[in-house]
């Protein structure tokens, strides 16, 4: 009786914790896993999106693919407003957590105020600055006499990226503050009092005690900016979705199209679906480098400690 | 004379930090100006008309009571049809929270549990797919799940259902990693007392680990959250942009798409757009940053 018991006691535990997995394991397979398969499968036929993949091609479509300018731009364009973006979004959400972990009035609610941009959808707030970049800013610049702003800066291929940035720096540097005031909040306040008794100034501590304690949150923070920089999409499209024109290797290419914008554009804009589908690929091998990085800098650090 | 020099430098050091604290509010207050300033234009501009708008972009409104009609005139709009998109938004990351944590908690705490081979092998699956970007399996997914919703004859494409599922299998990877980290920190014997009290293995799980998870359901809440609500393409690609269910985002993007410029207009979709997040993190603004932060560090 006792035995019979913890018998069915096992396979009943074995059953449920079998039955558990089902769920995840299914929708995995069958959103991600399956899907990918296909995807990498179809990058090296001539599918159209209509019909199945005909026909194996080879690595044409990735000849292809390296050979078009419009790529090609997409590509350095998204480097370019990676590296300003991350500069940028980093350096302000530093600044910001220094001053909200200050002794100053009213910390807590610029705390929540710098957080709320980042509440907000892409497509919402790309549409907001779109206005503010093609109606309020010309407006004020004519007002005030500023040649460089009376003109929309989203519409001249010079400055549209540097748009890019600032828009992206308004909605995640409140983000990344937070993970520096996490970061800041951890340090002992006895290490910032003893070095300032011992007469070292503000920006002393700031640069010999709070930055080198803070190392694992820089990395944090930086990959964190670098991987949505990179993938950025939807600010993308409301803000400028793509335009304005410029030339690049002799050919008409959009100025601010980034790559996962490109992608999308190449499958269902210009029907090119194989095409896409192998500038997908590329997309994903440069985020498994970037990953394999961290991956790296984290182990490394491990070792240290 | 050394004594009245270390005075001096604390005196110095005084008013030295005076100063910077001064720059610092000074500071705190013109950033927040800033940051605040597209909320204030949003709002500005969702009380003029087009013709005032025209006029000088820059510019306060003549009369505030032009909110109401804008309002209206944006609610009744079909095109936008916000009752409608708001209701299916808040079906779609309901569902999809309860989903993607239920199951994900299900599934780190059957892996934690067992040191198998096979229970690594899945981990580190879950873990090596979060690099897996969308784009790579977006215009497979969509063929797939046609001829997958067609051959069970579940609609998978324009309907919440499928929605729902696809973004358990995005969600997921995270989720369990996040519980994953959790799990392992519960002691085993207070699920051993629960198994000799007599207690099923599903009973455990939902009467002891559950509840104790409930730390780790804010960060996961807060992250899929946000990040479903806000979404933009996935429901594009599954729901299409006209079809019979609408996002937030996809009715704004249509909305604006379907205008020659109305900015007054376009203002006011995106303040009602926004108007449900903020009134949310008014409410749990703690939990909110504290979701979004211990997510971003695990």
């Amino acid at each position: 009786m006792e035995k019979q018991k913890f018998f069915s006691g096992r396979r009943e535990r074995k059953l449920t914790e079998a039955l558990f997995l089902v769920p995840t394991v299914l929708a995995f397979i069958m959103v991600i896993i399956i899907p990918f398969i296909i995807g990498i499968y179809y990058s090296f036929t001539d599918w159209d999106g209509v019909n199945a993949a005909k026909s194996v091609v080879g690595i044409a479509n990735y000849k292809n693919i390296f050979t078009e300018p419009a790529f090609l731009h997409a590509f350095l364009v998204t480097v370019k407003f990676t590296l300003f973006n991350v500069i940028a979004v980093n350096i302000v959400a530093f600044l910001m957590a220094l001053l909200v972990t200050s002794q100053v009035k009213g910390r807590n609610l610029y705390r929540a105020g710098f957080f709320v941009p980042n509440l907000i959808g892409g497509i919402v707030l790309g549409s907001i600055w779109q206005f503010i970049f093609s109606s309020i800013l010309p407006a004020v610049g004519k007002a005030l006499g500023w040649a460089g702003l009376s003109a929309s800066l989203i519409t001249n291929a010079n400055t549209v990226v540097g748009a890019m940035v600032t828009v992206n720096t308004w909605q995640y540097a409140g983000y990344i503050m937070m993970i520096y005031v996490a970061s800041i909040q951890g340090i002992s306040q006895q290490v910032m009092e003893a070095a300032s008794v011992d007469g070292a100034t503000y920006w002393v501590r700031v640069r010999k005690i709070l930055i080198p304690l803070m190392a694992n949150s820089f990395t944090i923070s930086l990959f964190l900016t670098l991987t949505t920089s990179f993938k950025m999409y939807d600010v993308n499209l409301a803000l400028t979705n793509g335009g304005p024109v410029a030339m690049f290797m002799g050919k008409p290419v959009q100025a601010s199209e980034l790559l996962a914008l490109n992608i999308y554009n190449t499958a269902f804009k210009y029907s090119k679906m194989a095409e896409g589908q192998a500038k997908a690929v590329v997309f994903f091998v440069v985020l498994v480098v970037v990953s394999l990085i961290q991956v790296s800098i984290n182990k490394s650090k491990e070792v240290e400690m | 004379m050394a004594a009245y020099n270390e005075l001096d430098v604390v005196g110095q050091n005084k008013a030295r930090q005076k100063r910077l604290r001064v720059l610092a509010e000074i500071g705190c207050i013109l950033l927040f100006i800033l940051f605040m300033l597209p909320f204030f234009i949003v709002l500005m501009n969702s009380m003029r008309t087009n013709a005032e708008i025209i006029n000088s972009a820059v510019g306060m409104p003549e009369n505030a009571r032009n909110l109401i009609d804008n309002i209206v005139a944006v609610w009744n709009n079909p095109t936008f049809n916000f009752l409608q998109a708001l209701r299916d938004s808040v079906i779609i990351t309901v569902l999809s929270l309860a989903v993607i944590s239920v199951c994900s908690a299900m599934t780190a705490w059957v892996l934690v549990r067992n040191k198998t081979k096979w229970s690594t092998f899945l981990f580190m699956m879950f873990v090596a797919a979060m690099v897996i970007p969308f784009q790579v399996v977006m215009f497979p997914l969509i063929t797939w799940f046609k001829s997958l919703g067609d051959f069970l004859h579940i609609p998978l494409l324009r309907s919440h259902g499928g929605l729902v599922f696809a973004y358990l299998g995005f969600g997921e990877s995270m989720t369990i990693f996040i519980f994953h980290g959790f799990v392992k920190n519960i002691p085993l014997e207070i699920e051993e007392a629960a198994d000799i009290d007599g207690c099923t293995r599903a009973g455990t799980f939902f009467r002891i680990v559950l509840p104790l998870l409930q730390p780790v359901f804010v960060t996961v809440l807060v992250l899929n959250g946000l990040w479903i609500w806000n979404d933009y393409l996935l429901p594009l690609l599954l729901l299409g942009s006209n079809g019979d269910v609408r996002t937030i985002p996809l009715a704004v993007q249509g909305f604006i798409g379907s205008f020659v410029k109305q900015w007054n207009l376009i203002m006011v979709s995106t303040l009602l757009a926004m108007l449900p997040i903020i009134i949310l993190y008014i409410f749990a603004q703690k939990y909110i940053v504290q979701g979004m932060v211990e997510g971003a560090v695990k």
